[in-house]
């Protein structure tokens, strides 16, 4: 590699991490977070097989996992200002993340929790328990046990597919490479050293899911 | 007048007639076995009288309060649920809880009883079928029997006016029937109602109060067990515990 290269990968490195930190990580837990609350709900409405709004649920479901979310980004962010909603760069990429981890989520965690066996219900109506305290205390546990490391792989995935955000103008790491690219015309490199910044994160994360699933497997060492 | 007086129940499952207007009646302190093959629906009247199956019909007075076993609303159900404890075959302890919280929740979350008297009271109802000493353990980590006997302390908890059995020892191998047994028989001594689906005739013949036998869908016969015992008087009666006889010897 040229010395200009070195210099510029350098050079670049704390203004990538620094997007990393500030934009992509932020980008991916709020969006994280807010998609598991949505992911919960559409799968224990589906769970508890509640009329209409099981079908609107299976309707979310199969739109946002039958669609490219590259697609959604550009909907929400350039479709919507020709109907009159403005929506801002990170706002939009927040609400399409959620809205779509939240359809992928939710899948998982229905899975997870029709895993649970049907006499562990049987047994907190049994001791007096309302469905909501049922579910609360003992089948959303057990579940999310169970649905643990597919979610983890679902965050880790998030991290990645963030840089998508680039296209509609947020400026986090992979915006910011593109920048730094364009103005120095290192490519490789600069193209090189996001990637290896995003595998650090996806290590970190993986590093943090394996002890998490520890952790879960000490407690009770169930089935 | 007693405790539980269940008329005229009935139950299909598709084409299958499970239940054929069944009645039943239990007294305070009655300790009744109910005998029958796999599929004489012996397991399914429990099951209906708990709600966790529904029947097609049928009327219970419980405690004083008359329910229609097919049109009970949630409230009436979760009354019943209060007053009535359920042991399955298969434990069902919770897997995410250890044995203490497992006897705990029924008392905190279901009845709103403030922790620290909740765990007295369980640890009080471990001493009585023995497992107070596996209290922090999960159910992963007992034998089955302990499992059932943590499930047995788990139901007395509320103090239930009446338990339901549904085949408690039948996952177990002999010996540990035996430690679930001889907790159920000093229940029995205590003066606790019980109502034991069972394969175990040793049991129903030295501890229950009277026997009931199902084939069918249907009661063929009941009485004390001295007599159904010694003098089956259906035939179907009489070639069910020829059977069992001959299995145990």
């Amino acid at each position: 590699m040229s010395q200009h290269a070195w210099e510029t990968v350098v050079q670049a490195f704390p203004q990538i991490l620094g997007k990393g930190l500030t934009m992509t990580i932020p980008l991916t837990l709020i969006s994280f977070a807010i998609a598991m609350v949505i992911a919960v709900v559409v799968a224990m409405v589906q769970f508890a097989k509640i009329p209409v709004l099981t079908a609107i649920c299976r309707f979310y479901i199969w739109v946002i996992r039958g669609t490219p979310l590259l697609v959604q980004l550009y909907v929400i962010f350039f479709g919507l200002p020709s109907i009159g909603i403005n929506v801002d760069a990170f706002p939009a990429a927040v609400l399409v993340f959620s809205i779509n981890e939240g359809a992928y989520g939710a899948e998982t965690i229905r899975g997870a929790l029709e895993s649970v066996p049907a006499g562990q219900l049987e047994a907190g109506r049994c001791v007096g328990l309302s469905y909501l305290q049922i579910m609360w205390h003992i089948i959303l546990p057990q579940a999310f046990r169970t649905a643990f490391p597919t979610l983890g792989n679902e965050l880790i995935s998030m991290v990645k597919d963030t840089s998508l955000a680039a296209n509609i103008t947020v400026t986090e790491m992979f915006f910011q490479t593109q920048r730094i690219a364009g103005r120095t015309y290192e490519t490789m490199a600069l193209y090189l050293e996001v990637a290896v910044i995003y595998l650090l994160f996806s290590t970190v994360l993986s590093l943090l899911q394996k002890a998490g699933e520890k952790r879960l497997a000490a407690y009770g060492r169930q089935l | 007048m007693a405790l539980l007086d269940i008329q005229h129940i009935s139950k299909s499952f598709g084409q299958g007639e499970v239940l054929r207007d069944v009645n039943l009646k239990v007294e305070k302190g009655d300790v009744i076995s109910i005998l029958g093959k796999s599929g004489s629906g012996k397991t399914t009247l429990l099951r209906c009288i708990n709600f966790l199956e529904r029947a097609d019909a049928g009327t219970m007075v419980f405690d004083g309060q008359e329910v229609d076993l097919h049109r009970a609303a949630k409230k009436e159900i979760d009354g019943i649920r209060k007053k009535t404890g359920f042991v399955f075959q298969n434990y069902n302890l919770f897997r995410n809880l250890n044995v203490l919280e497992n006897v705990t929740l029924g008392l905190t979350a279901g009845r709103g009883m403030d922790k620290e008297a909740a765990k007295e009271k369980a640890l009080d109802m471990l001493g009585r079928v023995g497992m107070e000493e596996e209290k922090d353990k999960f159910p992963s980590q007992l034998s089955g029997g302990q499992q059932q006997r943590v499930a047995i302390a788990r139901a007395l908890a509320t103090d239930p006016q009446i338990i339901f059995f549904d085949e408690p020892t039948s996952a177990l191998d002999p010996q540990l029937t035996d430690e679930v047994l001889n907790v159920m028989r000093k229940l029995a001594e205590d003066g606790m109602t019980m109502l034991v689906v069972t394969h175990e005739m040793g049991f129903a013949r030295e501890v229950s109060s009277r026997v009931v036998f199902m084939d069918g869908g249907l009661v063929v016969e009941e009485g004390e067990p001295k007599s159904f015992f010694a003098n089956p008087k259906d035939a179907r009666t009489r070639s069910f515990l020829r059977l069992a006889e001959s299995v145990k010897a």
